[in-house]
């Protein structure tokens, strides 16, 4: 899946525009947490999917190189956060449907989950 | 590096500046990623760090993170003057935090960031002294075996 799928099938608003749309998201994770995040995140290629947005996300998302959030239920970080995103060439999106819809919508696309898991070839190391 | 080399760092954190927050967990990333280090361990020395400073951030004053680099682990210590840690025991747990609900609002205080800590790192020392502070010392080795 690329960016661009992830656009399409969720209906989303290009925030922040990733440098190339043919950007591969290889896993998602979904948290409104930032401790979550940083414990569910094993693979290359996550996207997030959070409620989230304030200026913490986009320096978790560095942290973690996440290849891209997208935000639910329509909402809009401000500015600084949109500004700290292009600085770090993170690539936001967000999209009026709701978590478990745009979960359920990526799962069902075929995007794996994020948290280490026993097969796979994507895991960090 | 060779083993007599090191490299150190220091950096200051505010306490309760979400501004600043992560701010020194980026910057030690950014530096590991200069040296030749395997990425997963780079990755676990960045979380851990981060979930370090979010602690000084969330539950002291003031504090540093500092980074210490050797040829044989990677150290980072949390330092701050703080309230410091009421149950050790407690705070280790999975889902136990003090935070305020105006942190958690923010996506901090899910009580996972000890637990995270110690699931990353090879070794994990806390010292703590109420009323005084707490220091948090995590180290990541780099040799497998058990060096
Ligand atoms: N540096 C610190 N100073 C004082 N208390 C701390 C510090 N770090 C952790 N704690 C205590 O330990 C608890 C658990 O910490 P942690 O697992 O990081 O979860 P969280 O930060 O989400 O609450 C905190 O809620 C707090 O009570
Ligand atoms: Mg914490």
């Amino acid at each position: 899946m690329t960016l661009a799928d992830v656009v399409r099938l969720l209906e989303a608003e290009v925030l922040v525009a990733p440098a190339d749309e043919s950007i591969k998201v290889a896993a998602g994770g979904a948290a409104d947490l930032i401790s979550d995040v940083l414990a569910f995140v094993a693979k290359k290629n996550t996207l997030l999917i959070t409620g989230l947005t304030n200026p913490q996300v986009v320096t978790t998302a560095d942290l973690l190189d996440l290849t891209g959030i997208i935000f639910v239920r329509g909402k809009k970080p401000g500015q600084d956060v949109l500004k700290m995103a292009q600085q770090r060439g993170l690539p936001l999106l967000r999209t009026h449907l709701h978590m478990y819809e745009a979960c359920g919508i990526l799962y069902k696309a075929g995007l794996r989950s994020s948290r280490a898991d026993q097969d796979d070839d994507n895991d960090f190391d | 590096m060779t083993s007599t080399n090191s490299y150190d760092l220091s950096l200051p954190v505010k306490g309760r500046c979400f501004v600043t927050a992560g701010q020194a967990a980026s910057k030690i990333k950014r530096t590991l990623e200069t040296f030749n280090l395997p990425p997963k361990l780079v990755r676990c020395a960045a979380i851990c760090a981060y979930e370090a400073e979010m602690n000084i951030v969330t539950h002291a004053c003031r504090g540093q993170v500092g980074l210490r680099v050797t040829e044989k682990a990677i150290r980072i210590v949390a330092e701050d003057e703080g309230p410091g840690i009421q149950d050790v025991d407690l705070a280790m747990k999975e889902g136990y935090s003090t935070a305020s609900q105006e942190i958690r609002e923010m996506g901090f205080g899910a009580g996972m960031g000890l637990p995270n800590i110690k699931r990353c790192a090879d070794e994990l020392i806390i010292d703590t002294y109420p009323n005084k502070g707490t220091r948090v010392e995590i180290i990541i080795h780099l040799q497998t075996n058990g060096g």
